[in-house]
């Protein structure tokens, strides 16, 4: 059992800076779990704290059965791999992967094999022999990995593991890693500001701000209810709609149209209250016509992205200032600028936020039941 | 070749004003340089004196000063305390010592590594003169600090131990630069590839060898080039002890200084010189070589 517990986690740095803030987090053993928010959220320094390379300023962490909040990092049992990979440049392939081995003792021939094995399962074996410089980007980053996994830890770090890498092969080492850790089965945590890297990789996502979490959960829960607006903000290549609205009676009126009030939200509003209005673009339907329970403006800019657009609509806020409403249109059916569009939310797909708050918001989602490792042919 | 362009160099100056940038720098080390060096050499053979006869009229003696240097008793311990004045002071005191504060401060921001530093630079920029005048104070038999501080009036710490109060004075007046440079290097050093380490469970002696050193070993081996040549031909030791007490810590510069100057044997001199100078050169190559190798590898 390898789960990884965190309790009231604090690291407060010396200079005074509050980068964990009482912390309560729990990774489920086996899980591909990632840490994501924007720069300076605390996600590398929880990282870094659960590695053992920052000592926690109070809290707990435990890994498995073990309260680890204060071994050095080389008891904890945990590997990482970093951002740079940092691969010894003076020793080839070979000793690289055996080094951890080495540390531990073993033997020269013995860690040798092992090397030679973990490279294999990586297709590293035609590169045992090199030097970290000859190799490509992605070739040092499978070399790493089989470093990490040589001494088979516990837990696996990876810090931003795919942001050195360019475009087209991070595509490729994505889905590569994702099959490793389904293969391998070991607790993974991860961290990125990339959210789409986030949402295709992970198990479950944290998403943090200011060393705090703002929401736990699979990708398809922080997708589809964001728990405040910073998670609906952040999350999704082209961030959530977020409208200004005011609660009269039964519906919500906003843009200068009424619409009814979510289903989620039903029966907890007051009537005259402030909110936000939260709808994501690619759950909007863009329509020509008039249409009932619908907003309408301006389509003020058209973004082409390949199989489908991203049309910006002007409408009209509340307080008599213009609004922007971003809807996803398929290609064939993109208006021009300057026409005059509607669009419906789809059903069960918009959101109420008070006070940042999701209003309706299912309470935080159960850590999933530990996964075992399934084997390379399952 | 199509219409030889004039200035084909980058900085386009042509070749005879690219030559007239060089020969005011070449006429001064011809001038201060190789002329007193071809100078050394001929003197080096010659029976050359401070004063009298041969002074006047230096014959040529071949080879005689040479063998006589090689078999002086006192030419040969003197350049056995030149090795360990180099050993001592250079190796293990300035580039032991500077690497080690260096590598305890490496983490270190604000006040505590700054005021480290300004005393070792101190030590470092005082001139020769002022420095000797303060160890002898330290060290005197009767009034000096040392034994007031540590209770032993009346030890003569230049008379018993000479080679031991230089070598620690060297170490003392050189490590800020040892420091200054590792500190340099271990910027170098990637903070991921030590906490690599780290996590595999390495020892901080595991980490010097496998992460630290191998990074720096260039540097190590210009830090080890430069202060062995600057030990090996350092003067200031004859400030403290003189070479004494009966030439116990007498270096090869002190020895040819006494032989050239005090006992008037200029062509003698020469001759230790020219070796000192060979001896230099031995040095600067194995390091080099050294260094060469370690780009081959790269």
């Amino acid at each position: 059992m390898s789960a990884i517990t965190l309790r009231e986690l604090t690291k407060v740095y010396p200079n005074g800076v509050r980068a964990l803030d009482a912390l309560d987090l729990e990774i489920a053993d086996g899980e591909f779990f990632a840490l994501l928010g924007p720069s300076g959220c605390g996600k590398t320094t929880l990282l870094r704290t659960i590695a053992g390379l920052e000592l926690a300023s109070g809290g707990t962490v435990r890994i498995g059965e073990r309260a680890v909040t204060n071994l050095p990092p080389g008891q904890r049992d945990v590997a990482m791999v970093f951002q740079d990979y940092a691969l010894f440049p003076h020793m080839t392939v070979r000793d690289n992967i055996a080094y951890p081995l080495r540390i531990k003792k073993v033997g020269k021939a013995a860690r040798q094999d092992k090397a030679a094995a973990t490279a294999d399962e990586l297709g590293l074996s035609t590169l045992l022999d090199r030097r970290p410089g000859q190799l490509s980007g992605g070739q040092q980053q499978r070399v790493a990995l089989a470093r990490a996994m040589a001494c088979h830890p516990k837990v696996f770090l990876l810090d931003e593991p795919l942001s050195n890498l360019d475009a087209r092969l991070r595509l490729e080492a994505r889905t590569f890693l994702k099959r490793l850790q389904r293969e391998l089965g070991v607790t993974t945590v991860f961290v990125t500001h990339d959210q789409a890297e986030a949402l295709a990789l992970a198990d479950r996502i944290a998403v943090m701000e200011g060393g705090r979490i703002r929401q736990v959960g699979t990708p398809t829960e922080v997708f589809r209810r964001p728990a405040n607006t910073f998670v609906a903000g952040f999350i999704g290549s082209t961030p959530m709609n977020l409208v200004p609205a005011r609660v009269d009676g039964d519906a919500l009126a906003l843009a200068g149209v009424r619409l009814p009030v979510p289903e989620d939200a039903r029966g907890q509003l007051a009537d005259g209250e402030t909110v936000v209005y939260g709808v994501r673009p690619e759950y909007l339907d863009y329509s020509p016509e008039p249409v009932p329970e619908a907003l309408t403006g301006q389509v003020a800019v058209v973004e082409n992205l390949g199989s489908f657009s991203l049309v910006s609509l002007d409408v009209p806020a509340e307080d008599d200032t213009a609004t922007s409403v971003q809807v996803v249109v398929p290609e064939g059916r993109e208006p021009d600028p300057g026409d005059t569009g509607w669009v419906v939310p789809r059903p069960g797909r918009s959101l109420v936020y008070r006070d940042g708050e999701l209003v309706g918001g299912a309470t935080a989602p159960p850590v999933p039941a530990p996964r075992t490792g399934v084997g390379a042919e399952a | 070749m199509t219409g030889a362009s004039p200035a084909p160099d980058a900085a386009g100056l042509g070749r005879a004003r690219a030559a007239g940038f060089l020969v005011p720098s070449m006429v001064l080390i011809l001038l201060f340089l190789v002329v007193p060096a071809a100078w050394t050499i001929y003197l080096g053979v010659t029976n050359y004196r401070l004063t009298g006869l041969a002074a006047a009229n230096p014959e040529i003696v071949g080879l005689d000063n040479y063998t006589r240097a090689l078999t002086d008793e006192r030419f040969r311990t003197s350049l056995l305390l030149t090795l360990q004045f180099v050993l001592g002071s250079a190796v293990i005191g300035q580039a032991g010592l500077g690497f080690a504060i260096a590598f305890a401060l490496r983490d270190r921001r604000g006040p505590l590594r700054r005021v480290v530093e300004a005393f070792i630079l101190l030590s470092w920029i005082l001139p020769s003169s002022v420095v000797a005048f303060l160890w002898i104070a330290l060290l005197d038999r009767d009034a000096g600090t040392l034994n007031g501080l540590l209770g032993t009036p009346g030890m003569a710490w230049l008379l018993d131990h000479p080679m031991l109060s230089i070598i620690i004075f060297n170490t003392w007046r050189g490590t800020a630069f040892s420091m200054m440079l590792y500190a340099a290097a271990l910027e170098n050093v990637p903070r991921s590839h030590l906490e690599t380490a780290r996590l595999a469970g390495a020892s901080t002696w595991q980490q010097l060898r496998d992460v630290v050193f191998p990074r720096i070993r260039g540097h190590v081996l210009t830090n080890l080039l430069l202060i062995s040549l600057w030990t090996f031909n350092d003067f200031t030791p004859f400030l403290i002890t003189a070479g004494g007490p009966e030439q116990r810590s007498e270096v090869l510069a002190v020895y040819v200084y006494k032989v050239a100057l005090s006992g008037g044997e200029l062509g003698f001199g020469a001759a230790i010189s020219f070796i000192m100078l060979l001896i230099n050169l031995v040095i600067a190559l194995i390091y080099l070589r050294m260094l060469g190798r370690r780009k081959e590898r790269a």
